[in-house]
């Protein structure tokens, strides 16, 4: 069985938002809802400026679903981490508890200034009918089910975010890396954390100051 | 005698049963993707219903994110 997964390669983002218009195009996101959004990082230093595209990660131990009081967390067989608004309260836990920052709260809707949590669904829907209008309007439109992947994966021109089956996407990504080595280029073959945002500190140095433990 | 003294016990008894009060639940109640979705979009390369097929779908689509096999 496939893992769905996403890997945002650093090297090719070029911050386009092309991705965040593809999703928002895709499901007609509203004002206020940001399923997926492209972070930049040491904005404007030549060499050092690094982008990447951020959704729901669809984990294979979600915070998100270990968290939620009414348990209206579910993952399908293929490793997506989807929801059920019917269940949803709305109440936020989700939100402090994923990394990444992908449950979002409309402004406007049944609970006024925060609405049920909306997110990533990896194009994949949620419990109605798969491409049903009820589907639609509460999760958005059902790639996976119509053997797509998702959009934003699928319009990136660049082609830095990269959506499917772990193993190939994996295999890409390494290809990739491979290739830019062999040319004598920046091999980016770390997938982004806090060592490609920040840099990998020496082992040797010594802790500031007033430092906590 | 013997059937009057069970009914007896099955109606006390009958309290300590108790509904089930789970106001959520984490069972995935959706169907599976390979079912496909009711409409026009879906794409004519795999057929509805069968895992393999959709599972070689996905798999061609994803493989079609890499140029370097696509310029190849």
């Amino acid at each position: 069985m496939a893992r769905m997964k996403f890997i945002c390669d650093t090297e090719r983002c070029i911050e386009c938002n092309g991705c965040v218009t593809a999703c928002k195009n895709e499901h007609e996101v509203p004002w206020g809802v940001n399923r997926r959004r492209v972070v930049t990082i040491n904005d404007g230093e030549i060499g050092a400026e690094k982008s990447i595209s951020v959704a729901c990660m669809h984990c294979s131990d979600a915070p998100c679903m270990a968290v939620c009081p009414v348990d209206c967390f579910y993952k399908t067989g293929e490793g997506v981490v989807l929801h059920n608004k019917d269940t949803c309260i709305g109440c936020g836990y989700c939100s402090y508890a994923c990394p990444f920052g992908a449950p979002q709260f409309p402004s406007q809707g049944t609970f006024g200034m925060r609405g049920k949590m909306d997110k990533c669904t990896f194009c994949a829907g949620g419990p109605e009918e798969h491409g049903s209008q009820a589907e639609f309007e509460k999760y958005g439109r059902n790639r996976l089910a119509e053997g797509k992947l998702p959009s934003c994966a699928e319009m990136c021109s660049t082609k830095a975010l990269l959506a499917g089956d772990g193993d190939v996407v994996s295999d890409i990504f390494r290809n990739r890396v491979t290739h830019r080595q062999s040319n004598g280029k920046a091999a980016g073959g770390d997938v982004f954390g806090w060592g490609t945002a920040y840099g990998v500190p020496k082992k040797d140095a010594a802790p500031a100051s007033g430092a906590k433990s | 005698m013997k059937i009057l003294v069970t009914l007896l016990w099955v109606l006390f008894l009958v309290a300590c049963s108790e509904k089930v009060q789970n106001i959520g639940t984490s069972k995935n109640v959706d169907l599976p993707a390979y079912m496909g979705a009711k409409n026009n979009y879906v794409e004519k390369n795999w057929t509805p219903g069968d895992k393999i097929s959709w599972e070689a779908q996905l798999k061609s689509r994803a493989k079609g994110q890499d140029e370097y096999t696509r310029v190849e």
